[in-house]
């Protein structure tokens, strides 16, 4: 946040200068003549360089902060990538980042000026859940694209509208569910879930009974902690004496409180644990008093520290946004990223490049093309632009399915010992957004 | 009152109400969708002021008033499928009997500790809608159904996707409860509710039931804050619990003293200077909260008693 | 787990929860008391402490303890001083008339907040506590420091009871809490008074903050939950008896641990809530208030 708080009295505004795009179009067009590329493949670039305004909603401020500074940080950096390539269709693009606050009535707000005044091509957005769907109403109505990475079922739920697209990320259904087989299989299969009593929380709670009980499992208690709550020693007794798992995902800045207090609770004497790393998100692992995490299970949207086989995508990936190899600011090691969930933002990213070069976009008129682009996606392929996996994207439910990682902590840092299939995500889909009027 | 203060008066209001309708057809699309919600921020905020401008009572759990009306419209339009006028007047029911009850316990006290029961009311209010999650989605919330977004009413079918319907509504909404706070303060009522604020045990004395008083503005003000949560319910078809946190509870209060307290125009004032500063200052700097703390500040320093109440000190003393 | 150590750990917790509301509400206890003016931002000047707590303790990784002690020396020194410029500059300009007062202190709440985020960022952070030691129960393990809290509790307590019964500096406090104009008359400055009791509450606030801050977490949000739940404490207790304060902070804590032995934890939480409020339904001037003379 230092680093920002300098060039904070002007609004951040991700584009080149637009002299500086120019000459980078100018630059690639004059490779494409030289390596004798016909230069129609910018047919765009000499007509036009109003830049692509991609309006971008993160939590700046609120209890999401942490997150929406890695995917402000993630974001640039994807921007950063398409407009040193020549941007899209030829043109740069601009990030209009405006901040939610993490609550869903700023969010609609902030949605509605995206549409209204920034008058933006996408918008593009956010992690918590009620900011999106608070914000999605808004979206639909206004006809605005809103491109959204938040791991949140919401989108595949079928509940919201044909403008709303979770691409870059897989829902929180598939991912939980996709951990069934491996848990039961290594860690047990009397679980006991502790969870925050929000409704994703209660999704949690759902599906992955349901799962574990498909796997010969069961959940033998499930302990919803009230939102309010800051202490969480009292809750731990309810943990029954026969569990072999300990189930845990918390979010909000009690969350390292949570940790310690369950540490402290068992000592020694645990049972397996496994969480999502969201109670863990944004932290260092080498806090005081998160030793006894050692040998524990996490679940992660995308590994945090650089594994021994790491892909040359991630590499890139994670040079490009800046964080080193144990998932932490290369300008501060304590800096820790959200690296779990931040990829979906450039991938999110890459996927509204994709879809308005295959829509041939050229500006607002082109919406409609856009959506119906974005509707016969059907998969994408490990690579740079999708470093975490590849992922299969079912158009009826706007949501993608991708590869899940377990990771074990061991010597202070998270080694994967398991990478889900696709298929262990997968589930009957319900609703159809492409039969909605555009 | 005199009548020739009256006349100014009722001729100030309505002018207010003209240039919200006026300034439909001239403000930029943006503006035009804020102003909306500003203008049932503000019949929130009037309802707040009823209670706290004019009989002294500070409650700081409204915002069990506003989600009262929101889950009582949303949740009757959602897993019931009432049509939008019956789910809004049904929100509107629910506000009016959460703020009756809870009133006829809290009013047992006041100063300090009424501060601190309504406080306390309003979190078990926010816990109530996370406890029953299966029907609200707690946190996440709810988005209206597509049959939910219109309406027919005398015949006529209403869009509320369309803007100039919501941009209307709203003013109609916001008309009606200036009207209807006016017509409370204005009258005997409004004068033993502010000789209730200036001197309790002296207004009893002179064989006022204020218990009683205190309960009908309470009453009122619970009832048009609810009125604000269904009606925003239902037009930006979203209900979600952050809208009974405590934030919630004490927006209205901020608006209320910014724009002055115990003036009917003042939260409407505050609500429009709070969005806007925010809104703005949000387009120059990432530290937005930072500019409007330091104007919150700056403008107690100079309006202590808020814009129009500093006004109405000094210069219009006719102001209601 | 079985009942009989179960509802000894609820115990314990309430108990610990107890001794924070205690630490937590002794600040503004004090600044309420006396000034008798709603100070929104107090919960962020707990935010302060904690924050300088985590800055502090950062260069003394080696040593936890001393680094501690000195967050416990520092930071409360330098919250205080915070807090007498806002009193100076802003407060006593609009002569602490209630309404103002209540705008001037969520603008002055916004500016602190703001300010943590810039500087110190969005994440939560740890603070270490000073010594390790984890008291083995046969049934659980539990933190050692927990219990230091519940002893420093009782410490800070005593102490503000002797210095506002028994020196001169509490007798001024207490003419001036009792009557403004008349302590006035007796050649009580009530300015340096109130920039005193003010700067003094902020500084309370941020002691409880170190003390605490080990066995939660620095954020720069987590203020709110501290100021709602000091003024209820303090409400409930009574204005102005420190009796009071400890009595309800025991009632709100040992009633929220035990509760949440009973019933499923966010129902446990509402039924606590409510039973805390009825209390003030049925006694509004508080446990240890005085009814006012009306």
């Amino acid at each position: 946040m230092k680093k920002d708080s300098s060039s904070s009295f002007k609004q951040t505004r991700t584009n080149l200068s637009r002299r500086k795009t120019l000459k980078t179009i100018g630059a690639i067009a004059g490779a494409g003549a030289a390596t004798q590329v016909s230069p129609l493949i910018f047919p765009h670039a000499y007509a036009s360089a109003e830049p692509i305004k991609i309006g971008a909603q993160f939590h700046r401020t609120g209890i999401g902060a942490s997150y929406g500074r890695w995917y402000e940080r993630t974001a640039n950096a994807a921007v950063k990538l398409i407009n040193d390539e020549g941007g899209i269709n030829g043109r740069p693009v601009e990030l209009v980042v405006e901040d939610d606050g993490t609550d869903p009535k700023r969010g609609a707000e902030v949605v509605e000026k995206f549409a209204t005044q920034h008058k933006v091509d996408v918008a593009y957005g956010t992690l918590f859940s009620h900011v999106v769907i608070g914000s999605s109403p808004r979206a639909g109505e206004l006809k605005l694209p809103y491109v959204v990475v938040s791991e949140g079922h919401h989108v595949a739920s079928g509940n919201l509208n044909r403008y709303v697209f979770q691409p870059g990320i897989t829902d929180v259904r598939s991912q939980v569910i996709s951990m069934a087989p491996w848990v039961s299989q290594n860690l047990g299969k009397k679980v006991t879930m502790i969870f925050p009593d929000f409704a994703f929380g209660h999704d949690h709670r759902d599906y992955f009974s349901e799962a574990i009980a498909n796997q010969g499992g069961e959940v033998l208690e499930k302990i919803a902690i009230p939102p309010t709550e800051t202490s969480f020693t009292r809750y731990f007794p309810r943990i029954p004496r026969d569990t072999e798992v300990l189930y845990h995902v918390m979010v909000g800045p009690g969350v390292l409180t949570f940790v310690k207090e369950m540490g402290q609770h068992f000592g020694s004497k645990r049972p397996e644990i496994f969480g999502f790393i969201d109670s863990l998100e944004a932290v260092d692992l080498s806090t005081p008093q998160l030793e006894f995490l050692e040998g524990t299970y996490f679940w992660e949207g995308n590994p945090r520290y650089a594994q021994s086989n790491q892909s040359e995508h991630d590499k890139f990936y994670r040079a490009a946004v800046g964080v080193d190899d144990n998932g932490a600011s290369l300008a501060d090691p304590k800096d820790v990223s959200t690296y779990a969930h931040m990829f979906g933002c450039w991938e999110s990213l890459l996927i509204i490049k994709q879809a308005m070069e295959a829509s041939d976009y050229s500006g607002p008129k082109d919406k409609a093309a856009f959506i119906e682009a974005m509707e016969s996606l059907s998969s994408f392929d490990e690579g740079r632009n999708h470093p975490q996996g590849s992922k299969v994207f079912n158009p009826q439910i706007h949501q993608s399915f991708g590869h899940q990682y377990i990771s074990k902590v061991e010597g202070g840092r998270m080694n994967v010992v398991h990478k889900t299939s696709i298929e262990d995500g997968m589930y009957e889909p319900s609703g159809d957004y492409t039969k909605m009027p555009l | 009152m005199n009548t020739d203060s009256m006349s100014k008066s009722i001729g100030l209001h309505a002018a207010v109400i003209l240039v919200l309708f006026l300034l439909q057809f001239v403000l930029p699309e943006y503006h035009h969708l804020s102003v909306t919600r500003i203008m049932l921020l503000a019949v929130f905020a009037m309802g707040f002021n009823l209670l706290f401008g004019y009989s002294g009572l500070l409650s700081l759990g409204h915002a069990m008033f506003f989600a009262s009306g929101m889950y009582g419209a949303g949740l009757a339009a959602y897993h019931l499928s009432w049509s939008v006028p019956v789910s809004f007047f049904f929100g509107i029911g629910c506000g009016f009997l959460l703020s009756l009850v809870l009133g006829a316990i809290a009013l047992r006290t006041t100063g300090v500790a009424f501060m601190i029961v309504t406080l306390m009311f309003s979190q078990v209010a926010y816990l109530v809608i996370v406890y029953f999650t299966t029907y609200t989605r707690g946190d996440e919330g709810l988005v209206m159904p597509e049959a939910a977004r219109s309406f027919g009413f005398l015949g006529r079918e209403f869009l509320l996707t369309d803007p100039m319907t919501r941009y209307n509504l709203a003013l109609i909404l916001l008309a009606l409860s200036m009207l209807i706070v006016i017509l409370l303060v204005r009258g005997r009522f409004g004068r033993s509710l502010v000789a209730i604020r200036e001197n309790e045990s002296r207004t009893r004395m002179l064989g006022f039931n204020t218990y009683a008083i205190k309960l009908k503005a309470l009453t009122a003000s619970g009832t048009i804050s609810a009125s604000a949560g269904a009606a925003y319910a239902l037009m930006f078809a979203y209900i979600g619990s952050s809208f009974a946190t405590i934030q919630y509870s004490i927006d209205p209060l901020l608006y209320t003293l910014l724009g002055g307290a115990g003036t009917v125009l003042g939260p409407v004032l505050g609500t429009f200077l709070m969005f806007y500063l925010i809104d703005i200052a949000s387009e120059y700097t990432t530290a937005y909260l930072l500019v409007a703390g330091i104007i919150l500040v700056l403008l107690v320093l100079f309006f202590p008693r808020g814009l129009l109440g500093t006004l109405k000190e000094k210069w219009i003393r006719w102001l209601p | 787990m079985d009942f009989g150590p179960y509802l000894f750990l609820a115990t314990l917790e309430g108990l610990v929860q107890a001794a924070v509301l205690c630490l937590t509400a002794l600040g503004l206890s004090l600044v309420f008391g006396v000034m008798r003016v709603v100070n929104v931002a107090h919960g962020e000047f707990y935010m302060l402490g904690a924050v300088l707590a985590w800055w502090i303790t950062g260069w003394f990784i080696n040593h936890p303890a001393v680094g501690f002690l000195l967050a416990l020396v520092l930071g409360p020194a330098l919250v205080g001083v915070i807090a007498w410029i806002c009193e100076r500059f802003i407060l006593r300009r609009i002569e602490y008339d209630p309404e103002a007062t209540i705008v001037a202190t969520i603008g002055i709440l916004y500016i602190l907040q703001q300010s943590a985020l810039l500087t110190f960022g969005p994440d939560a952070r740890p603070v270490d506590t000073p010594f390790y030691f984890r008291v083995e129960f046969p049934w659980f393990g539990y933190s050692g420091y927990k219990l230091l809290v519940i002893a420093a509790a009782a410490c800070l307590l005593s102490v503000a009871w002797f210095v506002i019964t028994r020196t001169r500096i509490g007798l001024i406090m207490r003419a001036t809490q009792f009557d403004r104009e008349t302590a006035q008359t007796f050649g009580i400055s009530v300015n340096k008074v109130y920039a005193l009791v003010f700067a003094a509450g902020a500084a309370f606030a941020a002691v409880a903050a170190v003390l605490i801050v080990p066995i939660q977490q620095a954020h720069y949000l987590m203020g709110g939950d501290p100021l709602l739940l000091s003024f209820i404490v303090v409400i409930i207790g009574g204005l102005g008896s420190l009796r009071g304060t400890l009595v309800a902070a025991l009632l709100i804590g040992l009633s929220d641990g035990i509760i949440s032995v009973f019933f499923s934890p966010t129902l446990a939480k509402m039924v606590s809530t409510l039973l805390v409020a009825l209390v003030l339904v049925f006694r509004p001037q508080g446990l240890f208030g005085v009814r006012n003379r009306l």
